[in-house]
C-alpha cells in the first residue's frame, strides 16, 4: 500500500468522522441546533481534524525519519572488511540500495518471486546477470555481504511500511473515537477547532524557519565532511582551483571568488548608472504618461527568466564581442579567444539588474519628502541641482541598500555565468578572458555522476555555504540600511 | 556717483553666463536620464527582436513527401500480418523502401542527378526509417500498398532552406555535400520538398544530438506542467496559511520577528542554494527519484513560498480594519472574521501574487540542474499523474539549456524557439494576473 493510498484512507476516516460527529452533536441536542454550544459544522470539523491531523503529522515524521533509521540499522550488518575495501560507508550503502532496487524491479517484472528475492545467495546464482535480465545494470559483481545487506534493507523497508500503515491508521481511528466520544451539546467545539486551526497556521509560518534550517544543516553536514577530507586552509587561502576526479585536487575558493566578484562589478558598472539615472528621470522628470509607459516596460526585463539572458550571452553578446575584440574582429587586436568571457557575462547580467536597481531606487527617491525639494527649489536651485545636492544625499542610504541587494543578486546568479562566463579558474584582470564563478563550479561539481564521498563533489557544498553566507550578509546589511533610512522620514 | 559703479545689469530677459551654464547642466542631467531609459528600453527591444528572429525558424520544418511502396516481401515475408514478426524487421529493413521512394521521384519528375541512392536518402533525417517503421507497426494493413509519406528532412537541408547553411559553409561538413544541395534545389522546384509549420516542435519529445530536426518541447512542457501542479498544490495553501498567521494572529514577539526576517531573507537566497537543498534532502536523504518533476516541484515550492507570502500579506493588509471590526461586532470569532470576510476580499490579490510566483518558478533553471533534470532524453509523454510526477522528465527551461549546450547550431534555433514557447506561457500568466488585478482590485 503506497503512501498515496494511506493518505486517502486517512481522509476517508476523517470524512466519516465529519458526518458521524455532526450527527451525534445534533442528536445530543435533540435535533435543535440552538441548544448546541457551537454551530453543528464545528463539531463535524472537530471530528475530522482530530482524525486527520495527528495521523498525517505522524506520517510526515515517519517518512522523514525512516530512511535514516533503516540506513543505520543496515550499516551495522556490513562487516568491517567490506568497508575497508571500498573506502567509505556511503559507497557501500549506495551499492546496497542499487541491489535492493534491482531485486524490487525483478519481483515487479516477475523474474523472481518475493521469497526468491529474499533467499538468493551470491555464491549460488549470478545475481548480477539475473538483475541484468530485468534491465538493472550493476557496475560490478554483487558481493555476498552487500546482497545480504540489500535483502535486509528490503525486509526492513517492507516491515517499516507495514508498521507505518498500521500506526497511522490506528492514530486516525483513535483520534476519531476520542473526538466522537467528547462530542456533546455542551462541548465547546468552536474554541477547540479554532485553536487547532491556529496551530496549523502557525506551523505553516514556521515552515520558513524549517527551510532555512534545512538549507544550513544540509550544507553544513557535507561541508564538515569535506573539511575532513580536505585541508580548510587550502580551501580558503589556496590559489589554485584544479579538481581532479582521480583525487589529490587543489580546491581553493579564492580564484572562484575573484571571478564572481569581477563579473559582479562589471554587472554593477552597467546596471547602477543606467538604473539610477532611469529612476531619477522616472521619479523627478517624467510626466505620468511616460512613467506609466516606461516603468512597466523596464520591469519586463526583471521578469525574463535567467535562462533567456544566458542564451543571449552565449549566442548573441559573446559572438558580438568576439567580432570586435577577437583575432579576426573589427579591431583586429585578438584580445579575445572565445565567446565566453567576464565581459560577456557582466554586460548581460548588468542588463538583467537594471530594473532591479531602478525600481528600488525609484521607491526610495519617491519617499524623500516633497518639502525638501520645495525648500531647495524655493532657494533658487535648478531641478538637477536639487536632485544632486538634496534628493540624492537624502536618499543615499536607501540607494546604497538597493545596490547591495543588486550585488547579492549578481553574486548568486547562475544561468548567465554558466552559459556566458566560461570554466577556467584564474586570477586575471583582463575582462575579455574566460573566468569562472562559485555558482558555475557548484553546477559543474554536482551534475553528472559524482559520488558523495569524494572531496571533488563535496566541495560544492562548501562553496554553496560560502555563497549562502555571502549573499545573506549582503541582504541583511542592505535591509538594515534601508529600514534605518525609512525610519528617518516616517 | 557715476554709472560705472553700478554692476552690469543682469536682467531676467538676458541670462548671464553662470545661469546659462546652470541651465546647460540642467539640460544635460535631464538628457542623461532620458538616455538611461532609452538604453534600458533598447535592450528590451534588442532582446525581444533577437528571440523572435532567431526562434521563429524553429516552428517551421522542411519535409519531403515520397511515394513509398511497402513491399510485402521485405516487411512481412509470411504474409500473416503477425505484429511480432513485423517488429523483427529493424529500421535497416526500411531504408531500401525509402531509397525506392527516391527512385520513383527521380523517375517521375525527370531530375538529373548523379547521386547514389544512399546519398539521396542522406538528405532525410536519421529518424526517417524509424518514422516509417512506427507508421507500419501502427497500421500493418498498409503493407503491400504504396503510400504517400512525409519524411523529416535532415537539419542541414532544413538549415539550407532557412539560410543558415550555405554552399560555402559546408565545405568541411561530412553530413552533406554540394551535390546533395543541388538535389535539394531540384526537389524543391518539383514541389516534393516543402517547408511547413511543425507541430512536432511544440508537442513532440526531445531527440538525440544527431537529429536536431526531430527535437520538440512537448515532453518537457509536460514536466513543467507537473512541477507547477506540485507548486500550486503546496505553495498556495501553505503560503496563504502562513500569511494569515503572520498578518492576523501573530503576537508581536521575538518569534514572529525571526519568522519575518527569515522570510524576507529567504526571498533573496540565490536559487541555486535551493537546488543544493533539494539534492541533499529530497534525493540524497529521502531517496526520492532523481529527475522527477515531484522533486523539482518541491524545490520550486520552497523557492516561491516567500514570494507568495509577501504578496499575500500585502493583500491581507489592504483589507481595511473596519471589515474585521464589523464582523467581530456581530459576534464572529476572530477566525470567522478572517475566513469569512478578510480572506475572500483579499482573494484577487492573493491569486495575482500566486500566478506571478508560478511564472517565476516556471522560468527557473538553476535548481533543476542540480536535481538532475538535464542530460537525458525524455522520449515519452507521461501517461498518468503518478508517472508524470515520479518518472524522470525535463522541464522547459532545462530543455532549452540542454539544447544550448549541444554542438550542432541547428539546436540553437530550437533553443530560441523554446524560449518563445516559454515566454508565451509567462506573458499569458502575467496578463491574467494583470487582468485579475485590474478587474477585482478594490480601493478602500
Amino acid at each position: 500500500m503506497s503512501v498515496f493510498w494511506l493518505v486517502l484512507i486517512v481522509f476517508a476516516i476523517a470524512a466519516v468522522a465529519y458526518v458521524l460527529s455532526r450527527a451525534r452533536a445534533m442528536k445530543s441536542a435533540e435535533g435543535d441546533s440552538r441548544k448546541l454550544h457551537s454551530l453543528p459544522h464545528f463539531y463535524a470539523a472537530n471530528g475530522a481534524l482530530s482524525a486527520a491531523v495527528p495521523a498525517l503529522l505522524v506520517l510526515a515524521i515517519w517518512l522523514l525519519a525512516q530512511p535514516s533509521v533503516i540506513n543505520s540499522s543496515v550499516a551495522r550488518v556490513i562487516p568491517d572488511h567490506v568497508l575497508e575495501q571500498s573506502g567509505s560507508l556511503d559507497l557501500v550503502m549506495s551499492d546496497v540500495r542499487r541491489v535492493a532496487d534491482g531485486l524490487d524491479e525483478a519481483v515487479r517484472q516477475g523474474a523472481m518471486t518475493n521469497a526468491e528475492a529474499d533467499d538468493v545467495r551470491a555464491g549460488l546464482t549470478d545475481v548480477r546477470r539475473r538483475l541484468g535480465d530485468v534491465g538493472v545494470a550493476l557496475g560490478s559483481d554483487v558481493r555476498p555481504e552487500v546482497l545480504y545487506a540489500a535483502q535486509r534493507y528490503r525486509a526492513l523497508n517492507s516491515t517499516g511500511a507495514l508498521l507505518r500503515n498500521i500506526v497511522v491508521i490506528l492514530i486516525a481511528l483513535v483520534g476519531f473515537v476520542l473526538s466522537y466520544s467528547r462530542t456533546h451539546k455542551d462541548f465547546r467545539a468552536r474554541n477547540v477547532v479554532e485553536k487547532g486551526i491556529k496551530v496549523l497556521l502557525m506551523a505553516a509560518a514556521s515552515l520558513a524557519i524549517l527551510t532555512t534550517v534545512g538549507i544550513v544543516l544540509s550544507m553544513l553536514f557535507e561541508t564538515v565532511n569535506f573539511f575532513k577530507l580536505h585541508n580548510w586552509r587550502d580551501f580558503f587561502f589556496g590559489t589554485t582551483w584544479a579538481p581532479n576526479f582521480r583525487g589529490d585536487s587543489e580546491l581553493s575558493i579564492l580564484p572562484l571568488l575573484w571571478g564572481t566578484l569581477y563579473i559582479s562589478i562589471i554587472a554593477l558598472l552597467v546596471a547602477v548608472p543606467i538604473g539610477l539615472f532611469a529612476a531619477i528621470y522616472l521619479s523627478e522628470y517624467a510626466g505620468p504618461k511616460v512613467r506609466a509607459f516606461a516603468k512597466p516596460l523596464l520591469e519586463i526585463l526583471a521578469g525574463i527568466p535567467t535562462i533567456v539572458y544566458g542564451l543571449f550571452a552565449l549566442l548573441t553578446v559573446g559572438p558580438l564581442l568576439l567580432n570586435i575584440f577577437g583575432a579576426e574582429g573589427l579591431l583586429g587586436v585578438g584580445w579575445m579567444g572565445g565567446a565566453t568571457s567576464v565581459l560577456t557575462a557582466g554586460i548581460v547580467m548588468g542588463i538583467m539588474l537594471i530594473p532591479f536597481v531602478s525600481s528600488l531606487s525609484d521607491d526610495i527617491i519617491n519617499s524623500v519628502p516633497q518639502s525638501m525639494r520645495d525648500g531647495s527649489l524655493g532657494l533658487g536651485a535648478t531641478k538637477s541641482e536639487t536632485i544632486r545636492q538634496v534628493v540624492i544625499p537624502a536618499a543615499l542610504p536607501g540607494i546604497v541598500g538597493a545596490i547591495l541587494l543588486a550585488a547579492s543578486r549578481a553574486i548568486g546568479e547562475t544561468m548567465i555565468v554558466v552559459m556566458g562566463a566560461g570554466a577556467i579558474a584564474k586570477f586575471s584582470l583582463n575582462p575579455l578572458e574566460t573566468m569562472t564563478t562559485i555558482t558555475t563550479r557548484i553546477v559543474s561539481q554536482l551534475t553528472g555522476d559524482g559520488d558523495f564521498s569524494s572531496p571533488e563533489t563535496l566541495v560544492a557544498f562548501a562553496l554553496g555555504l560560502t555563497l549562502f553566507v555571502l549573499t545573506l550578509g549582503l541582504n541583511v546589511l542592505a535591509l538594515y540600511i534601508v529600514r534605518k533610512y525609512r525610519e528617518q522620514y516616517e | 556717483m557715476t554709472d560705472a559703479s553700478i554692476p552690469k545689469a543682469s536682467t531676467l530677459l538676458r541670462p548671464d553666463a553662470r545661469t546659462k551654464k546652470r541651465n546647460a547642466s540642467e539640460a544635460r542631467f535631464r538628457f542623461y536620464g532620458m538616455v538611461a531609459i532609452g538604453i534600458g528600453l533598447t535592450m528590451l527591444l534588442v532582446l525581444m527582436f533577437t528571440i523572435l528572429t532567431k526562434g521563429v525558424g524553429a516552428f517551421q520544418q522542411t519535409f519531403i513527401t515520397l511515394q513509398v511502396e511497402l513491399l510485402e516481401n521485405k516487411l512481412d515475408k509470411t504474409g500473416a500480418r503477425d505484429l511480432e514478426l513485423i517488429k523483427k524487421v529493424s529500421t535497416f529493413g526500411y531504408a531500401p523502401l525509402i531509397a525506392g521512394g527516391f527512385n520513383k521521384v527521380v523517375a517521375d519528375t525527370g531530375i538529373q542527378t548523379t547521386l547514389k541512392p544512399k546519398d539521396q536518402s542522406g538528405i532525410l533525417s536519421k529518424s526517417a526509417p524509424a518514422q516509417l517503421r512506427d507508421y507500419v507497426l501502427n497500421d500493418p494493413d498498409q503493407i503491400g500498398k504504396t503510400i504517400e509519406f512525409e519524411f523529416l528532412a535532415n537539419s542541414r537541408v532544413d538549415g539550407y532552406l532557412k539560410g543558415r547553411v550555405t554552399r560555402e559553409s559546408i565545405a568541411n561538413d561530412k553530413n552533406i555535400s554540394v551535390e546533395q544541395l543541388d538535389f535539394v534545389d531540384q526537389l524543391k522546384q518539383a514541389g516534393v520538398l516543402k517547408k511547413r509549420f511543425n507541430m512536432d516542435f511544440i508537442l513532440g519529445a526531445d531527440a538525440s544530438d544527431q537529429r536536431p530536426e526531430a527535437a520538440g518541447m512537448g515532453v518537457a512542457m509536460a514536466g513543467s506542467f507537473f512541477m507547477m501542479l506540485v507548486v500550486l498544490a503546496l505553495a498556495l495553501p501553505i503560503g496563504v496559511a502562513a500569511s494569515i498567521y503572520l498578518e492576523e494572529f501573530a503576537a508581536k514577539n521575538w518569534i514572529t520577528d525571526i519568522i519575518e526576517v527569515n522570510i524576507s531573507n529567504l526571498a533573496a537566497v540565490p536559487s541555486i542554494v535551493f537546488g543544493i537543498l533539494g539534492l541533499a534532502v529530497f534525493i540524497n536523504y529521502m531517496h526520492l527519484p532523481q529527475s522527477a518533476p515531484l522533486v523539482g516541484g518541491l524545490v520550486l515550492t520552497l523557492m516561491t513560498l516567500p514570494t507568495i507570502i509577501i504578496s499575500t500579506r500585502a493583500s491581507l493588509k489592504a483589507v481595511p480594519p473596519s471589515i474585521r471590526d464589523a464582523a467581530l461586532g456581530l459576534g464572529a470569532s476572530k477566525m470567522q472574521s478572517v475566513f469569512h470576510h478578510v480572506l475572500p476580499l483579499a482573494a484577487p490579490g492573493i491569486l495575482t501574487g500566486t500566478i506571478i510566483g508560478l511564472a517565476q518558478a516556471l522560468g527557473e533553471t538553476a535548481p533543476l540542474l542540480l536535481i538532475g533534470m538535464i542530460g537525458f532524453i525524455a522520449s515519452n509523454a507521461p501517461g498518468g499523474i503518478s508517472e508524470g510526477l515520479l518518472s524522470p522528465n525535463s522541464a522547459m527551461p532545462a530543455q532549452i539549456y540542454e539544447w544550448a549546450k549541444r554542438a550542432d547550431p541547428a539546436f540553437y534555433e530550437r533553443a530560441w524557439g523554446g524560449i518563445i514557447i516559454l515566454l508565451v506561457f509567462l506573458v499569458t500568466m502575467n496578463t491574467i494576473a494583470v487582468i485579475l488585478r485590474r478587474r477585482f482590485e478594490r480601493r478602500w
